[in-house]
């Protein structure tokens, strides 16, 4: 199947690298980043524009734009990881509408078209007959989605409960382990590389929230906003809290929870039992599905990373080739 | 303090009489299973009968365990040939454990704490706090009490608006109830 990549940061790097390292069936006809791009019908070759890019900071011709390689590359699906926008999800909305105007497939890591117009994208997808598929969305290497529409279809999913931000576990797991202040752990975080210079969109929940509404939105198509989630960050808390809670056989994690019959969507620090599957180390995500035949399934992995994020990124990808053969 | 998950709790209080044979160890042997369903026995009402002929030993015992692990603790004790001779009306009993962080004691901790116990339905069971410097926040873990669900939810939700009310950080405790 050809594969057309914008976005060279870490995530399309590492999707790249994978895609040359391992053979996956998978050709990459169409690559961009945010200044060029380069296209090759018969196929790019991968580790030579990798190697350019890191050599020179752009991958090819400044002359090609990434509207350029969605608009006139030869591929079966764009893979879409540019930089997310939580506001106005653009570019990336713009770039998906493209992509699927064109009839292609859509497969992308971008939080924000996913949280800001799934209806629109998912009815557009829908029309052309392709798909859109963001698995790496939420909970990075996790498969979530797909084990929401295939291991658990049939199921009634009746709420769902997810530590989802890696940046703001690290920090409750500092704080609970050294008995550090949130300000000692936030810069060690940083220190680490796990938290932005600005924290201010993972640590006020608000990373957790647009997840949370993607997952809601996914499962149960309500259509949400994140203005619909209550939000409550990890900012406020002292090791005093952690440590009263920790009397008890208990710690604090940054829980994201929906329950649609009571109409709950919820991102706030909670006081949870330490032996609960929810309560991961460092900067491990988890994800855990109440539902009403298999019960309780909770799925643990990395949230974040190059090599991760690809493998999600990659599920997709495969998973459209496998059941739409004609491409292949 | 025992490390055990006690922030949000639902208890069922009840009394049983208990029949045994009156020989050592038996006492002990009947005790045991009240601790393995995560029980905890509040009072144990010892009666000899003098004039008792049978050998056996009647005790008295109060306690309060889990909800939902009654039948497991009568299947338990008739396993260790103890008698009930009658289980008491099972008396429900919900506790639940916040933390609360802010400037508490300057917004008067005491009408916090009233509010909740003027209700009536409601009651604040224990409170520890830590306060690291006078202009600092403090920190305090608050143990409510009901007796019943909805007042629970009726308690928390007086809890959340006097905690926005006065600028203080409630943590409540994930509970996975859905309905």
């Amino acid at each position: 199947m050809k594969v057309a990549l914008i976005g060279l940061g870490s995530v399309g790097k590492g999707v790249a690298e994978m895609i040359a390292k391992k053979d996956l069936g998978l050709t990459i006809t169409g690559m961009a980043d945010s200044k060029s791009g380069c296209m090759d019908s018969s196929g790019l070759d991968i580790l030579q524009v990798l190697e350019k890019k890191r050599k020179t900071g752009t991958c090819g011709d400044r002359t090609i734009t990434t509207q350029d390689i969605i608009e006139r590359a030869t591929y079966d699906a764009l893979i879409e990881v540019t930089p997310t926008n939580a506001l106005s999800g653009e570019p990336a909305i713009g770039y998906i509408k493209a992509a699927l105007a064109r009839k292609k497939h859509v497969v992308t890591s971008n939080k924000g078209p996913v949280a800001l117009a799934y209806k629109e994208l998912a009815n557009m997808a829908a029309k052309k007959g392709v798909m859109l598929r963001y698995e790496a969305t939420v909970g990075g290497a996790i498969p979530i989605m797909h084990t929401l529409e295939h291991g658990l279809c049939g199921n009634e999913i009746l709420a769902i409960y997810g530590v989802l931000n890696g940046t703001c576990n690290y920090i409750l797991t500092r704080m609970a382990a050294e008995g550090l202040t949130y300000e000692q752990a936030l810069m060690e975080a940083r220190e680490m590389g796990y938290a932005e210079a600005d924290p201010t969109y993972d640590v006020k929940g608000i990373d957790a929230a647009i997840k949370l509404v993607i997952l809601a939105n996914t499962i149960w198509g309500d259509g949400v906003k994140l203005g619909d989630v209550d939000l409550t960050g990890i900012d406020l808390l002292t090791p005093d809290a952690l440590r009263l809670a920790e009397d008890e056989g208990c710690t604090i994690r940054l829980i994201a929870e929906a329950i649609p019959k009571k109409h709950l969507l919820r991102v706030s620090p909670r006081i949870i039992e330490k032996n609960h599957p929810l309560v991961v180390e460092g900067t491990l995500n988890a994800i855990t599905l109440e539902t009403d035949m298999a019960n309780e399934i909770t799925l643990i992995g990395r949230g974040a990373g190059s090599v991760e994020t690809a493998s999600a990124i990659i599920g997709d990808l495969l998973y459209i080739r496998d059941h739409y053969g004609k491409c292949a | 303090m025992k490390a055990d998950p006690l922030f949000d709790r639902c208890l069922v209080q009840v009394s049983m009489k208990l029949e045994m044979k009156d020989s050592p160890g038996q006492l002990v042997a009947a005790l045991k299973p009240m601790s393995e369903v995560g029980g905890n026995i509040i009072a144990v009402i010892h009666q000899r009968d003098p004039d008792s002929t049978h050998h056996t030993l009647n005790v008295q015992i109060v306690l309060e365990l889990p909800e939902g692990r009654l039948d497991k603790l009568v299947s338990l004790l008739k396993e260790q040939d103890v008698h009930i001779q009658r289980i008491g009306k099972e008396r429900l009993l919900y506790k639940r454990t916040v933390i609360l962080i802010g400037h508490l004691m300057h917004t008067d901790l005491s009408d916090t704490v009233d509010q909740i116990d003027s209700t009536g339905f409601a009651e604040v069971s224990e409170l520890a706090m830590s306060m690291p410097a006078i202009l600092e926040r403090s920190t305090s873990r608050v143990t409510i009490k009901a007796v019943n669900r909805d007042d629970m939810e009726a308690a928390l939700a007086i809890l959340r608006r006097v905690a926005h009310q006065k600028s203080l950080l409630l943590i409540e405790p994930l509970a996975e109830e859905i309905i």
